[in-house]
């Protein structure tokens, strides 16, 4: 199960920790199987306390992974959320114990379709159960316990970072202190689907996804999954924003090419976006992981009445939302307000002006660390968190 | 613990009427000047709601549980009984059904505070009687054409209101011009008085 590591796996795990869980009792996931032994890729900043009360959980979205707040071991980029976590920043290793985990299905270290089963030895691929956002936070919480960590300060993430803290919230009420949930919602909306479903199509249809057996033809859909990525893209984005970094303009030439090379500026953006996703992401991956998203409905999942996921919740929540984001728009953000309300829970909400669409969560925006920094301060004196402690 | 800090005097007669440690809602708590000294010095379990969000992103960045909404639709997502006290602070007025915001209000809250100016004021019927224009005061700022102030009332009105919905009065405080109480027959009262803090519950 462990070995036959892809090129990205092995540098991934060799910059990280890792845990293998589910060896003496497997994981019952939704679909009703039972999976184990299965790893956990994680990664942690900062140092856990005596009393054990400033661990921070962020949850990763979608195509970001646990390497929050260093140089990726594959891409060489920046972290993902440096902006966030760091030292002097809000989230900063002096003062929490902050754990990131690759979430289950993924392909930066922890079991997904890439790995082996361990009844066949034969590669997972499309065989490997599907997996929802609750068997993420439920492999996340069996890390905790492995790792002695009883509760979380705070769990935060956005996208479908901000899922997995509402799932936290719901399923481990008494585990998580405060929750910050930003630009995200209790359930995936139609169009949401809509175009993670012509995403796993531009997949599907490459001749090299083999029915997702291209690891054993040694090959790989690239051209697939490059497709999905420019597509999930344009959603990350906004109409303004895309008009104000591009607008028409041309790619390196004076004049339209009369053809189908990438003449504008904004073809070649996309371009470049999804050839580099395909060097640091798996393809069979992107469909488990997009499934996942598609098939959380918090609601749902409690009788219809999203409140009742929050019914007598002692967590203080914070959530936030983004003006030009239209993926999570702010009145998904709102409906998650209502139920926290009518379930008498502490929380907070804030729409955040900002013409960045959804990858706004991911950007400089001081007005949301303002915010997080003012609520976190607010739950640390609660929680009776010391100042750098 | 430090010294209270200083808040408006309407404020700090609001704050006076809540005993400590239960749990409050601010409707219309603007900066959260009202809410953090009930936080801090009171340790009630405040929370706000406010309507502009500059105000919300300032209280959340201060700390304090606030969310963006309004009185006249979002009281409707509470539970019944939620809060110890539900307040409403100088935003009765400004509301499109202030008679079934009071009502969302006792429903949600054991008690109710509410504050609101005078229009039964000297000043302001001396202004509409002999001076023919639509009054102008100080806590009654607005032009008749840019005032969100849509549903004023007097003191009268509002005791009448009460006894209509059947609401008991536990309190009520009528403050002067400068924020002062002063203790005067109801006549008087309605007459002098600028504004007024009522404390109400449901029979």
């Amino acid at each position: 199960m462990f070995d036959d590591l892809t090129d990205a796996e092995s540098k991934a795990l060799a910059q990280c920790r890792h845990a293998i869980l589910g060896t003496e009792q497997p994981m019952r996931l939704d679909c009703g199987v039972d999976l184990g032994p299965f790893r956990m890729a994680y990664q942690t900043y900062g140092t856990l306390n005596a009393d054990k009360s400033n661990a921070v959980l962020i949850c990763h979205p979608l195509t970001c992974d646990q390497f929050v707040a260093e140089r990726h071991p594959v891409t060489g980029k920046e972290g993902w959320w440096e902006s966030l976590v760091g030292p002097g920043k809000v989230l900063d290793p002096a003062r929490y114990y902050i754990i990131c985990v690759n979430v289950l299905g993924h392909c930066m270290g922890s079991t997904g379709p890439l790995a082996r089963d361990p009844a066949t030895g034969q590669p997972w691929s499309l065989r490997f159960p599907v997996v929802t956002v609750a068997d993420m936070v439920r492999a996340q919480a069996a890390l905790l316990d492995h790792l002695g960590i009883p509760d979380l300060f705070c769990v935060i993430g956005g996208s479908m970072g901000g899922m997995q803290v509402l799932e936290w919230a719901a399923t481990y009420p008494r585990r998580v202190f405060s929750a910050v949930p930003i630009a995200c919602a209790s359930h995936h909306s139609a169009q949401n689907i809509a175009f993670h479903e012509v995403g796993r199509q531009a997949i599907m249809a490459d001749p090299e996804w083999k029915g997702g057996d291209y690891r054993q033809h040694d090959t790989a859909p690239a051209r697939g999954l490059a497709v999905a990525r420019m597509t999930a893209h344009i959603t990350y984005l906004s109409e303004q924003a895309l008009q104000r970094k591009f607008g028409r303009a041309l790619q390196n030439r004076d004049a339209l090419g009369f053809g189908f090379d990438a003449d504008f500026q904004v073809e070649s953006y996309l371009r470049h976006q999804g050839s580099t996703f395909v060097d640091r992401f798996d393809a069979n991956s992107y469909l488990y992981i997009t499934r996942a998203m598609d098939y959380f409905d918090l609601a749902a999942a409690h009788g219809g009445v999203l409140a009742n996921a929050f019914k007598g919740s002692p967590t203080r929540f914070c959530l936030m939302s983004f003006t030009s984001d239209w993926l999570f728009p702010t009145h998904e953000s709102r409906e998650v307000v209502h139920a926290l309300n009518a379930a008498a829970a502490n929380v907070s909400f804030v729409e955040i002006a900002s013409d960045k669409g959804h990858d706004a969560f991911l950007l400089d925006e001081p007005e949301m660390f303002r915010t997080l920094s003012g609520f976190l301060q607010g739950a640390a004196g609660a929680r009776g968190l010391r100042n750098g402690s | 613990m430090s010294q209270p800090s200083s808040i408006r005097v309407d404020l700090q007669l609001i704050a006076d009427m809540v005993e400590p440690g239960g749990r409050a809602l601010d409707v219309g708590c603007g900066d959260g000047a009202l809410l953090a000294y009930l936080v801090d010095f009171k340790r009630v379990d405040a929370r706000g709601m406010e309507l502009s969000q500059a105000g919300v992103n300032a209280c959340v960045a201060n700390g304090l549980s606030v969310i963006q909404g309004d009185a006249d639709t979002d009281l409707r997502d509470y539970p019944d009984s939620a809060f110890d006290y539900v307040i409403l602070s100088q935003t009765l007025q400004a509301t499109r059904e202030p008679r079934a915001v009071l009502e969302q209000m006792l429903r949600v809250g054991k008690r109710a505070i509410v504050s609101f100016p005078n229009f039964a004021h000297w000043q302001v019927r001396l202004r509409l009687v002999f001076g023919g224009r639509m009054p102008e005061t100080p806590s009654l700022p607005h032009k008749w054409y840019d005032t969100p102030n849509i549903h004023l009332c007097s003191i009268d009105d509002f005791r009448a209101l009460c006894r209509d919905m059947k609401v008991t009065v536990e309190r009520s405080i009528v403050l002067n011009r400068n924020s002062r109480p002063i203790n005067l027959p109801p006549l008087l009262a309605n007459l002098v008085g600028e504004q007024a803090v009522f404390m109400l519950r449901r029979d």
